[in-house]
């Protein structure tokens, strides 16, 4: 793939040959259109192990805030929880509230920004100076998101194979379903042995 | 020499028909419903599996009974065998299939890649669908595509079809002669838009429409004589969508339920006072077809048995709609005999031919 003289493709044809009017929006997917110019998540993802560290943290302390929700109800805190969620999140990572987080597998680089939102790596198309097949202007996200799990501690967790995205999660908060889930987890794990189930 | 059947191609049973003026497909619905007969057309319940074999039983029990199988696209969002490959087995088989495209899977590449390939098979009739939400389904988590709507849908296949190139204007080298098919629903509101929908879908490129299962005729009427007033009955061909209910407990269930389809209280009612409530249901069936093979505008009856297809004959028979027509059916021929000697020889004969043997005899 050289960079010096770009192939006309179909995708070049069709665009030249549609109907010219004064408003020209940049050329870009629209994945990259909500995404922000300047680049929060770059340094996210050179100071994932800052926030890996922060996210463990902060995790274990809404877990230990599990009865209040639950007191208050879950999905009572929705509304003001996902509102925070995703303005943090979006600032820090240009989240796009799949409801799924799964940040701490990929070095704290967002795969729902990759233009084929990939969840379990880089596809064969990222170009030699690791920019994106789509947006040659943009870092690959999962170049990025490499780099930032070599810093983590449990960086190898980007080693798991993700399961597809469950779409129908969309929009809603990731903290509270992992915190939830966490919580489950305990509970049974404080049964099991009284259940004497096997090891 | 067996007698041709009324729409068959002259050199063999298995090629595609020529086709007529002023006809847009070659297929066998088309010609029926342009010929002023009363069609008949059912959906075939698609399997959970890969044996062709299924395809072909479920498709058998309507041989000589139907003029089209609509084969369904993942009909409530379920996972099952694709229209696509239903229609190859069914083209394969002599069938005439309807394809039905539903726009919640794929997007505006897949669908006129689909549209191509299922012509090339020989399906002449496409059936445009919004299709249903996959929060429907047994899988809520996919993706929903909805790229295309059914009215965008049927511009596309019409393009294709008329102009010869695909939405982005590229070319084809051959175009595909496509019966285009909608859906309509008269049930649901709101009423007094849904002649003019169906106007909307007759510019889109709607010939023909099947209607969701009609169980108040007097609703059915109404609507069919707005229809009529508007002048649509001699653009569009339409057919109703029928279906005996198993019970008045299904009734119920299918009314709270299934979205879409309206079932008044009479026809419950009915059911529950019955001895035998299939039977029932069956009858019901017959009675509605009846009554609306009667109301002007109506070219045909869609029957839709979900897993009780095997009624599907029972009620066409009863019903008389057919007034002794037989509709085209698939019979041995002489040819069908010499290809089954032919496969029969290279399965089963002793052929010690290799590819090194072919080469010295070559020399």
């Amino acid at each position: 793939m050289s960079e010096t003289t770009p192939a006309i493709t179909q995708a070049t044809l069709v665009k030249k040959a549609a109907p010219k009017s004064d408003y020209k929006p940049a050329d870009v997917s629209p994945q990259r259109r909500v995404q922000r110019s300047f680049a929060v998540r770059l340094w996210s993802v050179r100071h994932s192990r800052l926030l890996e560290w922060f996210y463990a943290r902060f995790s274990d302390m809404f877990l230990l805030l599990h009865p209040l929700w639950k007191g208050i109800g879950y999905g009572r805190v929705e509304g003001p929880i996902k509102f925070v969620e995703k303005r943090v999140k979006g600032f820090m990572f240009d989240c796009r509230m799949c409801g799924q987080c799964i940040l701490s597998s990929t070095g704290m680089s967002c795969p729902m920004n990759c233009p084929k939102q990939l969840r379990n790596g880089p596809c064969g198309g990222v170009r030699a100076n690791g920019n994106c097949e789509v947006e040659p202007d943009m870092p690959c996200v999962w170049v990025k998101a490499w780099e930032g799990s070599r810093n983590m501690v449990h960086g190898d967790k980007i080693l798991d194979v993700q399961k597809p995205v469950d779409q129908s999660l969309r929009e809603t908060s990731a903290w509270l379903r992992v915190t939830a889930q966490a919580a489950a987890a305990r509970e049974a794990a404080r049964n099991a042995p009284n259940t004497g189930a096997p090891a | 020499m067996i007698a041709r059947q009324p729409d068959e191609n002259p050199a063999g049973i298995h090629l595609p028909l020529d086709p007529l003026p002023g006809h847009t497909s070659r297929g066998r619905l088309e010609r029926v419903l342009r010929r002023g007969e009363f069609a008949v057309t059912t959906e075939l319940n698609p399997p959970d599996s890969a044996d062709p074999e299924d395809v072909y039983n479920r498709a058998k029990i309507f041989d000589g009974w139907v003029d089209a199988i609509n084969a369904v696209d993942a009909s409530g969002a379920n996972c099952h065998m694709s229209s696509v490959g239903i229609c190859a087995l069914l083209t394969r088989m002599g069938y005439a299939p309807i394809m039905q495209i539903a726009c919640r899977d794929r997007n505006r590449i897949a669908i006129q890649g689909d549209v191509l390939g299922g012509a090339a098979m020989g399906v002449a009739n496409m059936l445009c669908l919004t299709g249903d939400g996959v929060q429907a389904g047994d899988q809520p988590g996919a993706k929903p595509v909805f790229d295309l709507d059914c009215m965008s849908l049927l511009e596309t296949c019409r393009i294709m079809r008329d102009n010869g190139k695909f939405l982005s204007g590229r070319k084809l080298t051959t175009p595909p002669l496509l019966f285009l098919g909608a859906a309509i629903n008269p049930f649901a509101p709101p009423i007094d838009f849904r002649p003019y929908r169906l106007g909307k879908k007759i510019a889109a490129g709607a010939q023909f429409v099947q209607s969701q299962y009609c169980f108040d005729v007097p609703m059915f009427r109404t609507y069919m004589q707005q229809v009529r007033d508007l002048g649509f009955t001699e653009k569009c061909f339409i057919l109703c969508g029928v279906g005996p209910l198993a019970s008045a407990k299904t009734a119920k269930w299918i009314r709270t339920n299934v979205p879409g389809i309206h079932i008044p209280d009479s026809i419950v009612k009915r059911l529950e006072g019955a001895q035998d409530q299939k039977k029932e249901g069956k009858q019901l069936c017959i009675d509605i077809i009846n009554e609306v093979k009667e109301i002007p505008g109506v070219s045909g009856v869609h029957v839709m048995a979900y897993r009780q297809e095997e009624y599907v004959a029972e009620i066409v028979d009863e019903s008389g709609v057919l007034k002794g027509r037989q509709p085209w059916k698939r019979e041995i021929r002489r040819d069908d005999q010499l290809v089954a000697e032919r496969l029969d020889h290279i399965l089963h004969d002793e052929i010690t031919e290799t590819q090194v043997d072919m080469v010295k005899t070559a020399h």
